[in-house]
């Protein structure tokens, strides 16, 4: 009787437990979750700050310049045409205007590319620009430049985008070609992409060896990435690839997400790996190549972007891919506009200057980042 | 809690369909030109088992794993609950089959509940993206809760712990319900205490869940201890299968590692394991 009194006991102070577990469960269920919605809340808001600094920035980009314009004069020649003399409407139409935006562009581009890059070859260190992109284009440039060598259909002004454009894009599809051979794993894409920036660069070096002074001149210039070749063709043409492109790479972002986790645990989950890298890639290479054809080799945005994105968001991509877009379109805005003051009346390529502004954004948010104990 | 008393049996076998669970039958796979595994026949696991593949370095274990999960071309049969796997698309495998490979990659800027929910989004095809957004949220939740970290939810994946890390890992594949789980070395790089850990929440979750759990273990006495059946492989081929205590045996042991060894299985699945010496090609065989 005693015992059968203890079992009965012990069942109902079991059973009380188990109760109040529930009970406390369904209480941190809901913690959780609110606090992990709380954070996704968190992220969009950062992201809304990211596009408001971009804008911010794209106006300084704009009302900075050489040619005297207050502030005041450039958004009011913006927003209606009286009050400006005609040499100012063109300044503000033609030239302001176009370059802002082409860095706007190239920035979201060459960043949305390097984060895809990153992700889908699992390393921290791949961008348009060390995976030999840039430097292909270059050659392509090189060979416009000095020795006039295209396709016979390309009309002479588009000469130098176009081999830029068609040489990059041999480039990724070199490394997309490693990619899919059976058996090879994401190292060998990286160090293929290695050898490439090696093997261009050396090619270029030969054609500056063999070209005339002032071609070299040219060739030089065109390396150093500057925004003072847009124009409203040109920004149409890359807001039109990156307007494409983008549905996709957000449409990815899922299974990007998927495959920070693992290779073999992404595939186990039925994500087709070799498809999934296969057409990031493809966009990797359409936007990195539009870019570097218009603006030449800026090194820097592709490489860092990615990273200051994931500083501040972390790599869930839904997150992550928005967020590297913004942050490259900020610091390029920010580079376009420092180019054009930091000598005074000298407009510096921004391929230049792109590094001196990324860097302390960069090392600010390493140094700044709150230490989380392990 | 006794040995014994946690061990718990699955369902009978006799209750279950005759086609339930995981069938392997004449499957052969390798790599380009180098045939790995050679033929094998795998006994029929039921749901709610948890069988091990034990065997030598280089025996073939990792790559078998790799083709039953889909990852890797094979001929020969897998049947799913019936439903013949092979040749199909990995869409079909993943809706069944769920693969969790060795380790998780250390440096990824998620945490533990986004990556448990990255798992869930990750195949847009399958019934589970059906669910709604706060469904797969709540869903993630329960999941942590079941493998006993929901404490963890919002760390980052990389504070954690190799151990921490392995029940992320765990919670993952749980997470998408497969029929079949398959476990590469889940237990090679913990501590003993997590060791024990993800055995035990292996088995509960097989029983409760009703899959087939089928990993690759290193370690025999862990193989013995938790599972309900050994397969024992060497150069791509079954050598021995059965019960613990019928597949781990002096004799299997010495023509599989080329080891003499003394074995010792306790009365609740125990195993205690003394190897005495290292066999000479001659004497293996």
């Amino acid at each position: 009787m005693v015992i059968v009194g203890a079992a009965l006991m012990t069942t109902i102070i079991a059973s009380e437990k188990a109760v109040s577990a529930t009970m406390l469960n369904d209480t941190t269920d809901h913690v959780i979750l609110v606090s992990y919605r709380r954070r996704v809340l968190w992220k969009t808001v950062v992201l809304a700050v990211l596009a408001v600094l971009c804008l911010l920035a794209f106006v300084l980009d704009l009302v900075t310049g050489p040619s005297g314009l207050t502030p005041w004069q450039v958004l009011q020649g913006l927003l209606s045409s009286g009050g400006l003399s005609l040499p100012q409407q063109t300044i503000i139409w033609q030239v302001r205007l176009p370059y802002a935006l082409m860095a706007m562009l190239v920035g979201a581009s060459l960043s949305l590319a390097g984060v895809e890059m990153q992700t889908i070859l699992n390393n921290p260190l791949a961008s348009p620009f060390t995976l030999g992109i840039s430097s292909a284009a270059s050659f392509g440039a090189a060979l416009a430049i000095v020795m006039g060598v295209t396709l016979p259909f390309v009309p002479a002004a588009w000469m130098i985008p176009f081999n830029a454009f068609l040489c990059a894009l041999a480039s990724v599809l070199m490394l997309q070609t490693m990619a899919r051979l059976r058996g090879a794993g994401v190292e060998s894409v990286v160090l293929l992409g290695i050898a490439l920036v090696f093997v261009f660069n050396a090619l270029v070096a030969f054609v500056q060896f063999v070209s005339s002074e002032a071609a070299l001149q040219q060739l030089v210039f065109w390396s150093m990435g500057s925004l003072s070749r847009a124009n409203w063709t040109s920004v149409s043409v890359l807001a039109v690839v990156l307007a494409c492109v983008v549905p996709f790479s957000f449409h990815a972002s899922a299974r990007l997400t998927a495959l920070r986790l693992g290779e073999d645990r992404a595939r186990s989950f039925g994500i087709n790996v070799t498809r999934l890298r296969f057409m990031a890639l493809l966009r990797v290479s359409l936007l990195a190549a539009t870019s570097v054809a218009f603006v030449g080799t800026i090194g820097f945005i592709g490489l860092v972007g990615p990273h200051i994105a994931r500083l501040l968001l972390g790599e869930d991509h839904r997150f992550l891919l928005p967020a590297s877009l913004l942050s490259g379109a900020l610091i390029m805005s920010l580079a376009s506009a420092a180019s054009k003051v930091l000598v005074p009346g000298v407009l510096l390529p921004v391929g230049i200057v792109t590094a001196m502004v990324g860097v302390p954004v960069f090392l600010c948010l390493i140094f700044l980042r709150p230490r989380r104990s392990s | 809690m006794s040995v014994e008393e946690e061990r718990g049996d699955p369902a009978s076998r006799d209750r279950q369909p005759a086609e339930a669970g995981l069938q392997v039958s004449r499957l052969s796979t390798g790599y380009r030109r180098r045939q790995i595994c050679h033929d094998i026949t795998l006994p029929h696991f039921f749901p709610g088992e948890v069988h091990s593949l034990v065997g030598p370095n280089a025996a073939g274990k990792s790559t078998l794993m790799r083709a039953l999960a889909g990852l890797q071309r094979a001929s020969g049969s897998v049947r799913v609950a019936g439903r013949e796997l092979v040749g199909q698309s990995l869409d079909q495998w993943a809706q069944r089959v769920t693969y969790m490979p060795q380790s998780l990659p250390q440096s990824v800027a998620l945490n533990v509940l986004e990556s448990v929910i990255g798992a869930l989004r990750a195949s847009p095809s399958d019934r589970l993206a059906l669910l709604g957004r706060r469904a797969l949220e709540r869903r993630a939740v329960e999941v942590l809760e079941r493998v006993g970290i929901v404490e963890l939810a919002l760390e980052s994946l990389q504070h954690l712990s190799g151990g921490q890390r392995q029940l992320v890992s765990l919670a993952q594949v749980l997470s998408r319900e497969p029929r079949v789980l398959l476990l590469d070395e889940p237990t090679s790089a913990l501590d003993l205490r997590y060791q024990l850990k993800v055995m035990r929440l292996v088995r509960a979750q097989a029983r409760a869940c009703n899959m087939v759990v089928l990993m690759v273990v290193h370690d025999l006495a862990i193989a013995a201890r938790w599972s309900d059946g050994i397969v024992m492989l060497s150069r791509g081929e079954v050598i021995a299968q059965g019960p613990p205590r019928e597949a781990i045996t002096p004799a299997t042991l010495a023509s599989v590692y080329g080891v003499r060894a003394r074995v010792d299985h306790g009365a609740q699945g125990d195993l205690q394991l003394r190897i005495d010496d290292v066999l000479d090609e001659g004497e293996t065989r």
